[in-house]
């Protein structure tokens, strides 16, 4: 009963032993190790993936139940600490730009990840508040990391707010859920809801209002309102960061949640995700057409995104949650891409966000033009490139599960979607160049972006791998 | 028997009283030592219900850290209460209408509620009752039971902590006095002294 297996937790120990290490050199060196103190946190980061692949085989559960590990979170935790690596070595050069660069900043997005490894983790209606509340907090203060910038703290405080609100929802479910069930573990209320075929009002309202806050968490519509302003206001690497890693830990965590201890309520909470995926899909498709801003694009763009994500969710299978999956890996490398290229756009030693300052790019800048052209296409889903694998899995999930009007509508914001990336790709080769961008970008930025270009644009060749995992991941969640 | 309850009904008056005395008090400061009064006789409430630790805490938590907290800011921050409190009257007739709603509400509520005969049982001892005390008890489960959230929540303590620094700590250039460099200034260091022909400017 008491099981402390602490070896099944050695990844998370690591990183917070790690960053409560690295916390004392940085306050207590004279000299400024914040070079020192980003390469530690991106070898902590490698060295909790090799563990997390290390770990055993199977389901196992740690510390009385409340932390379980299984390929599902295997895959989620890899996927996040790929991601987290990504934003790290895309932050270097424009924290040292912009004179941000301090070493409390890895340790942060150290702290966040931990948190996000916790989420994905959580076996426990507490332990999951626990990993959302680190994550979040972590999260709040580098979006205002940039202190003295209005709209850096505005999106900090923004943030804040709206969180802490969705975290008040989160728990009042909770609150519900328990005082309906009597427990707050997942294992002991995926066993009272077995054979259940009416489950009482109370306990439907609570689940509502869980998905509520995580729906927050992953920024999908009706709780999406704060994702422009946020992606906008923040440093444009926190705006990477908060694209890619905590949407893959949230969206985990939505499908253990639903899938594991709710999987019995299916028809209580399809229906709600199956509105918030329509809803993300529609309201990302169309309010992102008239944007000028490229970081409120990618903002509107992730709500999309979320939606096409929350399809494979709404579905309820095995096949469905592969889809999730693969999707959710996908956006990651393809979304590290477009954000490195979008670190690239400096004229002058200067950020520029507009969309028109990509005119000409094909002409000025052939090689960059031609990576964000590959984002772009891969994010409208156009075959053969990645991002039409992740699409296409989803759907076929949700026609299996014969949700036809959800996969067709999916279908329908996808073309609406492609126009804007493909407005994008018309701009840079096809209009007047207008001014130049700055080189080099620095080895960081351009091997990010050859990475992301070679996965997206090469992940036809050889699927399998990614395939074959995320099809374990699915299968472990359910049981298999 | 007959002690018990005496002390009983002297904590809880004496609570009351120190909380309305809390709202009433002209001067801040008055009300915020209110506070501590009320939060020590909630304490001896406490260790009458037999929950020592909570009473402990409730000392040295509300009473150490938070009401001092609450002093520093009361006489830190320049506010005019008198100020605030003008108009009390005023709205004091729908104050008390929203009062009395609340109460009949909870009235209704509390009167209408009858606990379920198992509950007692339901609200299962995580330790056997009678063979510890309940700081051991409660220790106990924390860390063991719950080791993980507990130290889960000193993470995000941690991480609190941090970034109330990272966003308001400012290393400000401030000037401090160097008696050595004042000793050994000279006035060639300083002064300069310039011929200025009449009529023109240096």
């Amino acid at each position: 009963m008491m099981s402390q297996s602490f070896h099944l937790a050695l990844p998370e120990i690591l990183i917070a032993g790690a960053c409560m290490a690295m916390m004392l050199l940085g306050a207590f060196s004279r000299a400024d190790r914040t070079a020192l103190i980003t390469g530690l946190t991106v070898a902590t980061m490698v060295v909790a993936g090799i563990l997390v692949l290390m770990l055993p085989e199977g389901r196992q559960t740690a510390f009385g139940g409340l932390f379980v590990t299984d390929s599902y979170g295997a895959f989620l935790k890899i996927t996040v600490l790929i991601a987290a690596i990504f934003s790290i070595l895309l932050s270097i050069g424009y924290l040292r730009r912009e004179m941000m660069a301090r070493y409390e900043y890895p340790l942060l997005l150290l702290f966040a990840v931990l948190g996000m490894l916790m989420m994905v983790s959580a076996n426990d209606l507490i332990a999951l508040y626990v990993g959302i509340e680190l994550q979040s907090l972590a999260l709040y203060v580098i979006a205002a990391f940039r202190r003295d910038n209005l709209r850096s703290t505005e999106a900090g405080l923004k943030y804040f707010v709206l969180g802490a609100l969705a975290s008040g929802m989160l728990l009042y479910g909770s609150s519900l859920i328990y005082g309906f069930l009597g427990t707050t573990s997942f294992d002991s209320i995926a066993d009272s809801l077995i054979g259940v075929t009416t489950p009482s009002l109370g306990l439907v309202i609570g689940l509502v209002f869980v998905i509520a806050g995580l729906a927050f968490k992953v920024s999908a519509v009706p709780f999406h309102m704060w994702t422009p302003d946020v992606y906008e206001g923040a440093p444009t690497p926190v705006t990477a960061f908060f694209a890619i890693a905590p949407k893959v830990a949230a969206i985990g965590l939505f499908g253990r949640v639903l899938i594991g201890p709710f999987g019995e309520m299916l028809p209580q909470w399809q229906q709600v995700i199956t509105f918030i995926a329509i809803a993300s899909m529609a309201l990302g498709a169309f309010a992102a057409i008239n944007q000028s801003n490229i970081k409120r694009l990618m903002a509107y763009s992730a709500i999309a995104n979320v939606g096409y994500a929350l399809v494979g969710l709404a579905a309820g299978t095995e096949q469905g949650m592969r889809g999730l999956l693969i999707y959710m890996a996908i956006y990651v490398v393809t979304n590290a891409g477009t954000f490195a290229c979008i670190l690239a756009m400096r004229q002058k030693g200067r950020m520029v966000e507009g969309i028109a300052d990509l005119a000409g790019l094909g002409k000025t800048q052939p090689m960059m033009a031609f990576a964000f052209g590959v984002f772009m296409f891969s994010l409208a889903g156009i075959p053969p490139l990645a991002g039409f694998f992740g699409k296409l899995f989803v759907f076929q999930a949700a026609i299996q599960a014969e949700l036809y009007t959800l996969a067709v509508i999916g279908v329908v914001t996808s073309v609406v979607g492609a126009y804007y990336y493909l407005r994008i790709v018309k701009i840079m080769y096809f209009d007047e160049p207008t001014e130049s961008f700055d080189r080099p970008v620095g080895i960081d930025i351009a091997g990010v972006t050859a990475v992301a270009a070679a996965l997206t644009l090469l992940f036809f060749v050889l699927p399998a791998p990614l395939l074959g995992s995320a099809e374990a991941a699915a299968a472990a969640l359910f049981g298999g | 028997m007959i002690v018990q309850s005496l002390a009983f009904y002297l904590f809880a008056a004496v609570t009351l009283a120190s909380g309305v005395m809390v709202i009433s008090a002209r001067n801040p400061v008055h009300s915020v030592l209110f506070l501590i009064l009320a939060f020590f006789n909630s304490a001896g409430l406490f260790v009458l219900l037999g929950a020592e630790f909570l009473a402990m805490i409730l000392v040295v938590v509300y009473v150490g850290a938070v009401a001092v907290l609450f002093l520093f800011v009361v006489m830190m921050l320049d506010i005019n209460f008198a100020e605030l409190r003008q108009g009390f009257m005023t709205y004091l007739p729908v104050g008390a209408l929203v009062g009395l709603i609340l109460v009949v509400e909870l009235l209704l509520v509390v009167g209408g509620w009858a606990v379920h005969p198992t509950a007692a049982m339901m609200s299962g001892a995580p330790t056997a009752p009678g063979s510890l005390t309940n700081t051991e008890a409660i220790g106990q489960v924390l860390y063991t039971r719950y080791f993980y959230l507990f130290q889960a929540a000193g993470l995000i303590l941690l991480v609190a902590m941090v970034g109330a620094i990272v966003l308001t700590l400012r290393h400000r250039e401030v000037r401090r006095q160097s008696i050595g460099r004042q000793v050994s200034r000279r006035a060639g260091d300083t002064l300069e002294v310039k011929d200025v022909p009449t009529g023109s400017g240096i």
